[in-house]
């Protein structure tokens, strides 16, 4: 037997320590705020590049609206290219970001804690991200007003019907409640970065957004209050947008997106997507901040289990589309999956059943699901996947359609590739303001499932 | 007559007193603390706490949050208004027949439905928490104190305001110190 991996135990529940190396209230509040008070030059490193990628994303959308929706690849039949791909993959990765806030905390996991701050901003840009591509999309981004139910002066209203309409009502309420939820989780902590402010400017900007925050009891009670019932609101919104989301494909007659599975099937990828995206963007930034020991290895390993688990189900959900496709008996949808494995899209096909069904299973090993280098390369080999998912669904069920005489391939032009390398430029340039000017871990909630914030400390006589 | 009186009243006023502050190394200390307020019938005071500590609030006696009522009102409120905006919408504004479907059917308003009822919950979860904490505030008084500052990092405190009935400064300094504090100072209003 190999040597075993042992974690830390608190002495008293005998449960795996949340916080390694037992440091204190303040020294919790030293380790997450000091990288904000003084910012290393190393940040400028990550900055820098995804301002430049940003660049391009401007540069594409510019073109975009020069010349119109034109410069991309599409085509008749495959008029959803890279745009609806792009906005699927950025939705779903905002998934995650709710899972740990919303759903692990409704099931009290408490090592949540020390990533859920972070996983909720990654959650409100990948959703910035994904608005921007069906926005555009729509060829004329500027009366997409037309969307919501605006009384105006044509007399029209939006069709309630279509799962589109459904998508507007979905993403934004997602974003909406995603941004109230992180923010209500911000404002003790920017009490404390306005109390430990040395200059005027800091203690007002962060004293503003922290609304006179002062911790007090009686404000403790409502505010854990309404932090519950978000999380128990927001936990089957998150299940909702990506429902709707896959209404988008399965509530039209194409086969291939005409299933029922399409629900639960794209909830479990965003899962999968997400959970991968918050590895590439932690493991860097708990070594280059000395946060080991707060978002610790058994962090990792937790994470890493659940990209097991949903990858598994997308694994699973591959199959039976292929069952329910000679099952069914149907033609024209036993056509759409043997041309989707074999046809001119095969190689898109066997990109993303490499990376989503085989990557996961490497987590099985205790070795690599603690291993950050390892587990580094599996998320990146997984946001991949996912990505040609989203491609694979998109577009090889719309290429060759009911009429042969229709067919036609579709390729990306260097403008699509723009917009998805750019939309990276803004998330990621995003991400670093946050690390650069927000807490990035919850403070306030690391301290509390810290032992020493028990107020009936082992050997206490009147212990309730 | 006007600038006599406001002569004297800055001459002879006192400065007026918002209460005691108690300061705390623990969060068990501030706990004992609590109950020991509680029992001897303060009802103005609070205590201040780094992070929300474990039934804090029971020891202290405060009544359950009614945030969960005016949360459950405005997910109604929210669910009532997507189903109206939309029945309203498709049948007396704008009634188009679409794919020979009826103009009004509950099955294909559900996302909608359910989606703004989450978005007014959410806004009633976060407006209402506000209103109720009196939230923002900007000013108030224990924000003098500079060891205040410290109850965003690692210490306790307990404040027991002025005005209330039972408060009798040194009656309730000598309480405050019996409860372990580790400082007790009068703060201004």
């Amino acid at each position: 037997m190999a040597s075993k991996q042992r974690d830390p135990l608190d002495p008293v529940r005998g449960r795996k320590l949340l916080v390694e190396g037992g440091p204190s209230f303040h020294d919790v509040t030293e380790q997450v705020c000091s990288p904000v008070e003084q910012p290393s030059l190393a940040w400028w490193l990550a900055f820098l590049p995804s301002l430049a990628l940003l660049g391009v994303f401007g540069v594409s959308l510019f073109w975009l609206l020069w010349r119109g929706v034109g410069v991309w690849g599409l085509n008749n039949p495959v008029d959803w290219g890279w745009a609806i791909v792009d906005f699927v993959f950025w939705v779903g990765i905002g998934h995650a970001g709710t899972l740990i806030s919303a759903i692990l905390f409704l099931f009290r996991q408490q090592w949540r804690t020390a990533v859920n701050r972070s996983a909720e901003a990654m959650t409100i840009f990948a959703v910035i991200c994904a608005l921007v591509f069906p926005t555009f999309h729509t060829g004329r981004p500027w009366v997409i007003y037309w969307a919501l139910p605006i009384p105006n002066q044509m007399q029209m209203w939006p069709n309630f019907r279509s799962p589109l309409l459904w998508d507007v009502f979905a993403v934004s309420t997602y974003f909406t409640v995603s941004l109230l939820f992180w923010y209500v989780g911000l404002v003790p902590d920017l009490a404390t970065m306005r109390d430990r402010a040395t200059t005027k400017i800091r203690r007002v900007a962060y004293g503003i957004f922290a609304l006179g925050w002062r911790g007090s009891t009686r404000h403790w009670q409502h505010y854990e209050k309404a932090y519950l019932l978000l999380a128990g609101l927001a936990t089957p919104l998150v299940l909702s947008v990506h429902t709707i989301v896959s209404f988008d494909f399965a509530v039209s007659q194409l086969p291939g997106w005409h299933t029922t599975i399409f629900p639960p099937y794209f909830v479990a990828g965003a899962i999968f997507s997400g959970f991968a995206m918050v590895l590439t963007l932690l493991i860097p930034i708990r070594k280059w901040y000395g946060l080991e020991h707060i978002i610790t290895i058994k962090h990792m390993e937790n994470m890493a289990k659940i990209i097991l688990l949903t990858g598994s189900m997308v694994g699973y959900a591959y199959g039976m589309e292929f069952f329910i496709a000679w099952y069914s008996g149907n033609p024209y949808e036993t056509f759409a999956f043997v041309n989707r494995a074999f046809g001119p899209y095969a190689w898109a096909y066997w990109i993303m059943v490499s990376c989503n069904v085989i990557t996961p299973q490497f987590v099985w090993f205790k070795k690599i699901r603690r291993s950050p280098t390892a587990l580094f390369i599996l998320s990146i080999f997984v946001n991949i996947g996912m990505w040609f998912e989203r491609f694979v669904i998109t577009v090889t069920s719309l290429h060759r359609d009911f009429l042969p005489s229709s067919w036609d391939y579709y390729s990306a032009t260097i403008w699509d590739v723009g917009m998805l390398v750019g939309s990276f430029g803004l998330f990621f340039t995003l991400f670093c303001l946050f690390i650069r000017y927000l807490p990035m871990i919850a403070i306030a909630e690391i301290k509390a499932v810290m032992p020493e914030a028990n107020p009936h400390p082992p050997g206490d006589e009147d212990d309730h | 007559m006007a600038t006599p009186k406001q002569g004297s009243q800055t001459k002879s006023k006192r400065t007026k007193k918002f209460g005691l502050l108690a300061e705390y190394d623990s969060a068990a200390a501030v706990f004992k603390a609590c109950e020991k307020v509680r029992d001897a019938g303060y009802k103005r005071w609070d205590s201040y706490t780094p992070f929300p500590v474990h039934n804090l609030d029971k020891a202290m006696g405060v009544k359950p949050s009614v945030l969960p009522f005016i949360v459950f009102a405005c997910g109604m409120t929210g669910a009532a208004c997507g189903l109206l905006l939309q029945w309203w919408s498709s049948t007396i504004a704008y009634p188009l027949i679409i794919a020979g479907k009826p103009l009004f059917s509950y099955q294909a308003n559900v996302p909608v439905t359910f989606e703004l009822g989450i978005l007014f919950a959410a806004f009633g979860a976060v407006f209402g928490m506000l209103g109720l904490n009196k939230l923002p505030m900007y000013y108030h008084p224990l924000f003098n104190v500079a060891r205040f500052a410290r109850v965003t990092d690692d210490k306790f405190f307990i404040a027991i305001e002025a005005n209330d009935q039972k408060y009798d400064l040194e009656k309730t300094r000598k309480l405050l110190e019996e409860t372990g504090a580790t400082s007790v100072e009068e703060v201004d209003d």
